[in-house]
């Protein structure tokens, strides 16, 4: 997700060529300027060129050989189980024609000005710098052989670098990158428009399962490091007791219980947010002890009074029935398509349908944690698995009282980030835990409970659909009422209204062949923490909507993957902002308009995996979804099997994806595995509920997951691949959206019961 | 005092009796590769074998352990060549990784005891280990796949 333009004191680099180009020359640099100030100067930026700091494609910040002939490249984006780290690897390796047996991968600390953009999130990292990364390696590639050329006197036509190697092709001498390193390294950086990219068909790792994941060694054997496994000489341990109230603060405390705690060493106080940036702590107490153990039964021993603020009377079931009123007047419109009251007014056939999802929590297993002390020589140090580690240094350095380039962000390997990993409050918390421990070491721990009750959750939402058909069974309305509190509430005061980005996953950009679409977003307050949750948006908009679409198929007495697509209606490319659709995920709408012929067809591919129309024993059925997101197409057919007791199990999954060309196909494999399993959770038992301004869950009892008894024994994905000179998509999150509707409408198959309100627990065993 | 085997090697712990293995092996002994997922022995990150058998570090106390074997992920393998570590490896089961170690550890517990499980032993033994990521089908497969190479051994 993109970052706000107006956080304060945040530095817009906005000559970005000039910084590539000039290294050192041409840098302009505007202090708090916001967004608005610069789109009336910019012209309009999509893809990489919009991100904070945009892109680098130099290869001496990405690249090193030595001259044993060792290949260093260095990860600029967080590993968070997605691959990045070796997709990007690949990448580079594939462009600099080098052996990936000898490429050793590091990752690189936080530093946008150096390396450009590191938010690793919107589902963007390859789409963003798949270019700049191959440029980096062919501008490395380029410059071993103008050394070669030089040491054999020969025209730089004649020499040719293949296999970690260059060739002089007319006498067949080669010399190796190891004895050609340091020559190379003293020319200068080749222009990048004399750059010649490999085409697709020289690819020997881009596209293929051609490497093993760079970590993967380390990760099965123990020794790979995740954000709580450093341990610097002197290191204390920290857990921190927030307040049970979004917005709370401490009343009174007394620590002297947790004093007596053999181990315990201090209680820190942690202040509330002040005006500031985002992702600031919550504030609270801070444990420190020698063990985390001794500071979990410290905190026990803590006796703390609240003040539960503004958020106290915070109750979702009473929530939902404001979302619902909010829901059933007119809101604020956000695309017109028409004259829908007389549309409807005219239509044969209204249907009508309200959709609840509650809040989600993001629980990756390795719960928020970080490392911080004093460096020595000044400054500040942390090691820690953040998605966002600029945004990380800005943070720290604002709570801390000094400059971003004073604070190290050292990135772990992250243990699950599904979007939390994006906020360093947690980060933060050890920062000032360490300032006040005289710079010590601190690691701070979150315990599951921690996460599950501080945690920056996903919207709860009601969507309201309304439709006519006419009396041939063709929708003639459709107008579409989003309520849901938004993530701009978590970065100042309460818009009351979701962003453009957020009505963008899904809710405008509804790829619909109807006469009349009306899009309305009423007003909806904030009483907790929101944030992005993998997919975001996209997943109340994709759940709704093709639960509807299968609701109005019934209606018409239609086969519901036949209504789909001739909702959809024929092949065509829909410029996003038709449809008043100003996000698309940051990218050009020319570079990358909606093209319903792919949306088609990966709904088109599922049905006919899964054997859509076949019969099927009773208490089976089929569903199918497809959704559009972060500029990839993706569809979900499952087989689901409602016991006489209600028990849903699925049988078969099918999940098509069409993100363009695949870099990496077996990672992109299991991001697909994975957003069947994890659609699966949110629609089967995903469920974050609130009362007195508190979450009601705690742990993996009261917030379950899928677990591999749930799992389909089937789970079977496809992908259409593309040509690599067509635009990348996402992957990351673009396959979780179709998976819970596709669940509840294979159950209305097997059950004629349509499941509304999620998750579905127990609804179906009543 | 408490005496452990730890990977072989013997360690010997006086700290408080409540004190869970968890936190000892990763405080104390610098074995980081046991993962604190819950605390509770709900999600399986901590699983360590004890005699062979795997338990919840973060609800074993290190008391019980007196005199016992206890096998995190660093010391499952001297080479981390493991056939299940191997396995994992070829069918790229990892995503963030966090949770495999615990995966493995009762992976090797459950061919332990039953050498050729049914899908049905590999779901009832490995159900008390979450992965977020869902890595489910592939662990799925790559216990299988060790314990049809046995089958053939």
């Amino acid at each position: 997700m993109n970052r706000p333009l107006t956080t304060p004191d945040a530095i817009e680099n906005v000559s970005r060529r000039g910084l590539l180009l000039g290294l050192g020359g041409g840098l302009i640099l505007a202090v708090g300027l916001n967004g608005a100030a610069l789109a009336e100067d910019a012209p309009e930026k999509f893809g990489a060129d919009g991100d904070d700091n945009g892109w680098r494609d130099d290869p001496r910040l990405f690249i090193a050989i030595d001259e044993t002939g060792a290949v260093t490249l260095t990860n600029h984006r967080q590993e968070m189980g997605q691959g990045i780290k070796t997709s990007l690897a690949l990448v580079m390796t594939e462009e600099l024609e080098a052996d990936f047996a000898r490429v050793k991968v590091i990752q690189a600390d936080g530093d946008e000005p150096r390396y450009g953009n590191q938010d690793t999130d919107g589902s963007r990292s390859m789409r963003h710098v798949f270019l700049p990364l191959r440029r980096a390696g062919a501008a490395a590639r380029t410059m071993l052989e103008q050394a070669a050329a030089a040491r054999w006197k020969a025209p730089v036509a004649q020499v040719k670098a293949q296999n970690h190697a260059v060739v002089h092709t007319p006498t067949g001498r080669s010399l190796t990158y190891g004895e050609l390193a340091k020559a190379a390294a003293a020319l200068p950086v080749p222009p990048r428009e004399t750059l010649k990219l490999k085409p697709a068909s020289a690819f020997r790792y881009i596209g293929k399962d051609a490497v093993t994941g760079v970590d993967r060694a380390d990760i099965v054997t123990g020794k790979a490091v995740y954000g709580g496994d450093m341990r610097p000489e002197g290191l204390v341990y920290a857990v921190v007791a927030r307040p049970p109230v979004a917005g709370g603060t401490v009343a009174s405390f007394d620590a002297a219980e947790t004093l007596k705690v053999p181990g315990v060493l201090k209680v820190v106080p942690i202040d509330p947010p002040k005006e500031g940036p985002p992702f600031q702590p919550q504030g609270g107490l801070a444990v420190v002890a020698k063990s985390t153990w001794a500071a979990i039964k410290g905190r026990r021993a803590l006796k703390v009074t609240w003040n539960d603020g503004a958020n106290a009377a915070y109750d979702s079931d009473a929530f939902r029935k404001t979302l619902e009123a909010s829901a059933r007047q007119p809101g604020k419109v956000i695309h017109d398509g028409g004259d829908i009251e007389k549309a409807l007014a005219g239509a044969a056939k209204h249907v009508t349908a309200e959709y609840y999802l509650p809040h989600l929590t993001h629980v990756s297993m390795e719960t928020p944690t970080a490392t911080v002390r004093a460096r020595p020589g000044g400054g500040w140090e942390a090691w820690a698995p953040v998605q966002a580690p600029q945004v990380t240094r800005e943070v720290v350095a604002f709570a801390l009282g000094d400059k971003a380039e004073n604070i190290t962000v050292h990135v772990t390997l992250l243990g699950g980030g599904f979007g939390r990993k994006s906020k360093p409050d947690y980060v933060v918390e050890a920062a000032v835990v360490s300032k006040a421990m005289g710079g010590a070491p601190v690691k701070l721990t979150w315990t599951r409970e921690d996460d599950i009750q501080h945690d920056y959750y996903h919207t709860v939402s009601l969507e309201r659909l309304e439709a006519g058909l006419d009396a041939k069974g063709k929708v003639v309305a459709w107008r579409h009422r989003t309520c849901a509190p938004t993530i701009g509430s978590t970065f100042g005061p309460d818009p009351k209204h979701e962003a453009d980005d957020e009505l963008g996953m899904g809710a405008v950009s509804l790829p619909f062949d109807i006469p009349v679409i009306r899009v309305e977003n009423p007003e909806a307050e904030s009483h907790t923490r929101i944030g992005w949750f993998r997919s975001v948006s996209n997943i109340p908009h994709a759940y709704a909507i093709q639960s509807f679409v299968c609701e109005l198929a019934a209606a018409a007495g239609r086969d519901p993957k036949d209504f789909l697509l001739e909702l959809i209606g024929p092949a065509r490319k829909i410029n996003p902002r038709s449809l008043d659709d100003t996000f698309n995920y940051g990218e050009s709408p020319a570079l990358y308009p909606m093209d319903t012929g792919r949306l088609r067809a990966v709904i088109e591919r599922a049905a006919k995996e899964i054997g859509w129309g076949r019969t099927l024993p009773k208490g089976r059925g089929l569903g199918v979804a497809g959704h559009y997101s972060f500029i990839t197409y993706t569809a979900c057919a499952m087989e689901v099997e409602v016991a006489s007791d209600g028990t849903v199990q699925v049988i078969r999954s099918d999940l098509v994806v069409d993100c363009g060309p695949v870099v990496n196909p077996d990672r992109v494999r299991a991001q697909a595995e994975g957003s069947v399993i994890m659609g699966m959770s949110l629609a089967l038992t995903g469920q974050i509920s609130f009362k007195n301004g508190r979450a009601q869950q705690g742990n993996f009892d009261s917030f379950p997951v899928l677990r591999i008894d749930g799992a389909p024994k089937e789970i079977h994905t496809h992908l259409i691949g593309g040509d690599f000179d067509g635009p990348l998509g996402g992957v990351g999150e673009p396959c979780v959206p179709p998976v819970a509707p596709a669940l509840v409408n294979a159950i209305y198959a097997a059950t004629g019961k349509r499941v509304r309100d999620l998750p579905i627990g127990a609804t179906l065993k009543s | 005092m408490t005496k452990v085997f730890v990977n072989g090697v013997a360690q010997t712990f006086d700290g408080d009796a409540d004190t869970p293995l968890l936190w000892w092996l990763r405080d104390e002994l610098g074995l980081t590769g046991t993962k604190f997922g819950c605390g509770e022995a709900l999600c399986g990150a901590c699983t360590v074998l004890m005699d062979g058998t795997a338990v919840r570090a973060c609800q074993t106390l290190v008391t019980a352990a007196d005199g016992l074997r206890v096998t995190t992920i660093e010391g499952l393998a001297p080479n981390g060549d493991h056939p299940l570590q191997k396995a994992w490896l070829e069918l790229g089961v990892p995503q963030c990784g966090f949770c495999q170690a615990g995966q493995i550890l009762q992976a090797a517990s459950l061919l332990k005891d039953l050498p050729h499980p049914t899908d049905a032993d590999i779901d009832a033994a490995m159900s008390g280990n979450i992965c977020r990521c869902g890595t489910y089908p592939r662990i799925h497969a790559a216990i299988k796949q060790v314990a049809n190479a046995g089958a053939k051994a």
